[in-house]
């Protein structure tokens, strides 16, 4: 298993050319040959979503795709969330309203709900939960970061 | 202006410990990263019990990119993991595990064969090409059934655990009521998002050995490091990273802990470890699995007279770090907030073929709570009295206070519960979760079919314990303040909390704290964070330390300022006369500089504006809280979903309350998981059955309640200057014990619920013991 690949990934604007086995997951590749650390692995069977990044716009587990499968395409991580250093209303609201306490979990519901967000600004909230649902977090109980995510939403309404 | 000063205690500050962690700059266990680094694998046992015949590595060994492959005849000169200095126990020393297993494995993820290659996935390549040459042996699956031997002429009974007092017998023959259950805790763990992981690294200048991804206790862990690998403590230091997660399990010293050392300082370069999950559901720490049969007997008016509980705990393959602990703890919270005159436990302590057990958030208090409360729920029915009615007519009273539960064993520690008011607790909760209301409001939709009820936990808590915990701060030049802790931060907001103490004993301005933990080359002692110690241990400390820093900071701007010290008040890192503000002032960085080494003001004074304080108790501080839950079954598929959950918590003093409320929120949805969907099942033949997190159900969002907190600061802890007690862990001891209330009391039967968690299946099959379901 020694072939190797030459792709292109585009994470938050910025090209990365390096060469991967076919076999290397996404998220080790934007981790370790991308030096991009902020997206997590917490179980590589695709249940808990902390490696959840946005892929030409779409929530996707990044440990369920091989590296090559993402050639070519935009990427967007925690990393690109904010502005300079104005924090994004996600983030922003997240640390307000004490949505994380260890963190591990954190990258994952951001770009999950940067993701959900985008595309329904005025998403319901039996959707929204439904939708959150597929990220798990074992600090907060959660109640928290449906405060969080709601309040990022009215603030991205307003612009 | 900010709150400052005393006002500071208590406030919802965001914390200081987000900015890395919302902005993707966290720096976990997997991201760190040392040049020319070796990935280790670990080779599991498939089997659940079995002798190792052979084990052929030639094959790994050969593949390019490996380095080196170990099994146990590899480090015959290691001895097995250490009990905590704490913890010794001689009798138990034979369960210990090996780093890698020596002649038999005794659960499946048992390690038996470690690989170091260049790069992880060849590593795990290599692991495909040993062969293991296992004979099976008859698996002991359960800790009731009989037991077995855990080697020849060793039986799997390490132990049989009591705590007394008083003569139990003659009292229960005496009884006017006799209750009797029969009940069982799942096998739960705290299964935090971030797996393990460990980096060994030999600094050669230095001849220091460095372990990353430590957590929860790097002193402690140190001090078991130091005794297995023949080290001097100055030459083994512990580093904490941020950590995804605790909750009693991670930062225990394990065995890819100390292998990493090892090969760090055998083969010459650095190594690093990364659990994956399906390791992580196999490896780490399990914990709960009890099975229990206690009575209690009653007075004609309702009064307990006496408690007995025999219970079986399954400790799994192995007794690790903390020996009998969970057990013990077990036994001594048993009696919760009741006065119980004579009592007797006794516990069955039996090594299984299952991932090892130990802590686990609110060990052995979650288990015991279930069994109390739902003995109090049972009497309660039989005298034909209200639930909480039972309740009241025993709980210990604040004239009561400081209350003793002294055992008769000799060497089994005395609890003394340090204050409280449990009876104006409940009185508070009932009242502010409108209970009898609520009461009503169910009855009248069960009389519509609904299958909804309401139940109650009344539990005392432990915090703090023990002995000593220092803390150092430093004021620098430009103001900023460093508070150097031997605590640990697992996610729980330690930081914040630190430095929250601190700005309000110091008059510091809170965004310019660090809080430093988990480094022992920084402090050479720490309590780590561990059984809800670190608010009250550290931040006891850390509020000394403060105080002195304060008086030093008031002595020196006095003579700055040309004003008598007791006219000087601090806020906001600023010296100022207290009865004129708009007089003339000084900033901390200035003072600090006034004091720092050359300076002509110094004099006669030790340079620098800095102190050191320690907190030294020989005792722990209670807290103690009510759960109530609401539920509501379906009768059709079993499915029972938390309508709402109500936590009443008094911890004495909140240092932040938005802090507080998170970890009894987080703590009671992690609850519900282990009331509920939670456990690590096995097969017959010792396979576990839970190993992704497809098959072990932690909660999501759309299942979890929205918990409401009543938090009360009526009991502040006479232990430490500040009243503060632990918080940890209150938002979980209780889950278990109120959910299977309320399932009695939506489903019409008391003591129906005799098993958590309490699955759609084992739901379907109580409503259909009771022609109930649909």
């Amino acid at each position: 298993m020694t072939e190797t690949h030459q792709i292109t990934l585009n994470i938050n604007g910025k090209d990365y050319q390096t060469s991967v086995e076919a076999r290397r997951t996404l998220v080790d590749v934007i981790r370790d040959q991308c030096g991009q650390t902020g997206t997590h692995v917490g179980c590589e069977h695709g249940v808990c979503g902390a490696c959840t990044i946005l892929l030409d716009g779409e929530p996707v587990r990044a440990c369920l795709m091989f590296g090559v499968q993402a050639d070519g395409k935009k990427i967007r991580t925690v990393e690109g969330l904010a502005t300079g250093d104005k924090l994004h209303p996600l983030q922003q609201a997240f640390t307000d309203h004490h949505a994380l306490q260890c963190g591990f979990c954190t990258p994952g519901f951001l770009m999950l709900a940067a993701g959900i967000l985008e595309k329904d600004p005025n998403i319901n909230h039996d959707d929204l939960i439904a939708a959150l649902s597929s990220n798990l977090c074992r600090c907060t109980g959660y109640a928290n970061i449906i405060t969080a995510v709601k309040v990022a939403a009215e603030k991205m309404r307003a612009g | 202006m900010p709150p400052s000063g005393s006002e500071l205690l208590g406030q919802r500050l965001s914390r200081l410990e987000d900015p890395p962690l919302i902005t993707g700059k966290g720096r976990f266990a997997d991201d760190i990263n040392f040049p020319h680094q070796l990935h280790m694998r670990v080779m599991r046992s498939p089997l659940a019990h079995a002798e190792i015949t052979g084990i052929q590595t030639e094959q790994a060994a050969a593949l390019p990119g490996v380095v080196a492959v170990w099994t146990h005849d590899d480090i015959a000169d290691l001895g097995p993991i250490d009990f905590r200095a704490d913890k010794s126990a001689e009798e138990l020393k034979a369960f210990r595990q090996f780093c890698l297993a020596k002649d038999r494995v005794r659960y499946v993820g048992d390690p038996v064969a470690v690989i170091f290659a260049e790069d992880p996935y060849v590593a795990e390549d290599a692991e495909d090409l040993i062969t293991l040459d296992l004979v099976s042996l008859e698996i002991i699956a359960n800790a009731d059934q009989h037991p077995g031997e855990f080697q020849p002429g060793l039986s799997s009974e390490a132990g049989l655990l009591t705590h007394t007092f008083g003569d139990v017998k003659s009292t229960f023959e005496a009884a006017h009521l006799v209750v009797e259950v029969d009940l069982q805790t799942g096998r739960h763990s705290g299964v935090p998002l971030e797996t393990r992981g460990a980096i060994g690294v030999h600094n050669k200048t230095s001849d220091i050995l460095e372990l990353y991804g430590a957590a929860k206790i790097p002193h402690r862990n140190r001090e078991t490091l130091v005794r297995m690998l023949g080290r001097s403590p100055s030459k083994i230091h512990l580093h904490e990273g941020h950590t995804g997660g605790g909750f009693g399990i991670r930062g225990e010293l394990y065995p890819e802990d100390v292998l990493v050392l090892l090969a760090a300082e055998r083969l010459g370069r650095p190594i690093k470890w990364i659990e994956d999950r399906q390791e992580h559901m196999m490896a780490a720490n399990q914990g709960r699995n009890q099975h229990h049969k206690a009575r209690m007997a009653f007075d004609r008016d309702g009064k307990i007279l006496a408690m007995a509980d025999e219970f079986w705990h399954d400790q799994g393959g192995y007794v690790r770090t903390h020996g009998a602990n969970v057990p013990n703890r077990t036994m001594c919270m048993l009696t919760g907030a009741y006065k119980v005159p004579t009592f007797r436990a006794e516990c069955h302590f039996r090594l299984t073929n299952k991932t090892p057990a130990a802590t686990y958030r609110a060990p052995g208090r979650f288990e015991s709570t279930f069994v109390r409360e739902r003995m109090m729920d049972i009497a309660a029915e039989r005298f034909g009295v209200d639930r909480v009615e039972i309740r009241r007519r025993n709980l210990i009273g604040p004239e009561d206070m400081p209350f003793k539960v002294a055992f008769d064993e000799p060497g089994v520690e005395t609890l003394v519960f340090d204050s409280g008011d449990y009876p104006a607790l409940l009185n508070k909760a009932l009242k502010h979760f409108r209970w009898h209301e609520l009461e009503a409001e169910l009855k009248d939709r069960r009389r519509t079919g609904e299958l909804v009820g309401c139940g109650l936990g009344v539990f005392v808590e432990e915090s703090g314990k023990g002995p000593v915990d220092g803390a150092r701060i430093v004021v620098d030049t430009n103001g900023d303040v460093e508070v150097l802790t031997g605590g640990a931060s697992l996610g729980q907001g330690f930081e914040t909390t630190m430095g929250q103490i601190t700005a309000a004993a110091l008059g510091a301005d809170f965004r310019k704290i660090t809080v430093i933990h988990g480094q022992t080359d920084r402090i050479p002692y720490g309590i780590g964070a561990h059984a809800a110690r670190a608010t009250v241990m550290t931040g006891s400390a850390v509020n000394i330390a403060a105080l002195k820093v304060k008086d030093k900071a008031l002595e020196a701007a006095s003579e700055m300022l040309q004003m008598p010290a007791d006219r000087l008040d601090i806020e906001q890192n600023v010296v100022f006369v207290a009865d004129n503000p708009s007089g003339p002032s000084v900033t901390l960085g200035e003072v600090a500089k006034r004091l720092a080494p050359g300076s002509k003001f110094l004099g006669s004074r030790d340079p620098g504006l800095s102190a050191e304080g320690f907190h030294n108790t020989a005792e722990s501080a209670f807290p103690y809280g009510i759960h109530f839950a609401v539920v509501k079954i379906d009768g059709e598929t079993g499915h029972i979903a938390v309508e709402r959950f109500m936590v009443a918590y008094d911890v004495g003093r909140a240092v932040n309350h938005m802090l507080l409320e998170g970890q009894l929120v987080g703590g009671c949805v992690q609850g519900v998981g282990g009331a509920l969907f939670e456990e690590f099942s096995y097969s017959e033949t010792g396979e576990p059955l839970s190993v992704t997190l497809a098959d072990y159900l932690v909660p999501t969002m759309d299942c979890a309640p929205m918990v409401e907190c009543l938090v009360t600061e009526d009991a502040p802890s006479p232990t430490n200057l500040l009243g503060l007690k632990g918080g940890g862990e209150g938002g979980i001891n209780g889950v278990g014990a109120a959910i299977a209330g309320a399932i009695d009391n939506a489903i019409g039967k008391v003591g129906a619920v005799t098993q958590l968690p309490v699955t759609p299946q084992r739901m379907r099959k109580i409503l259909r013991d009771l022609n109930k379901s649909f």
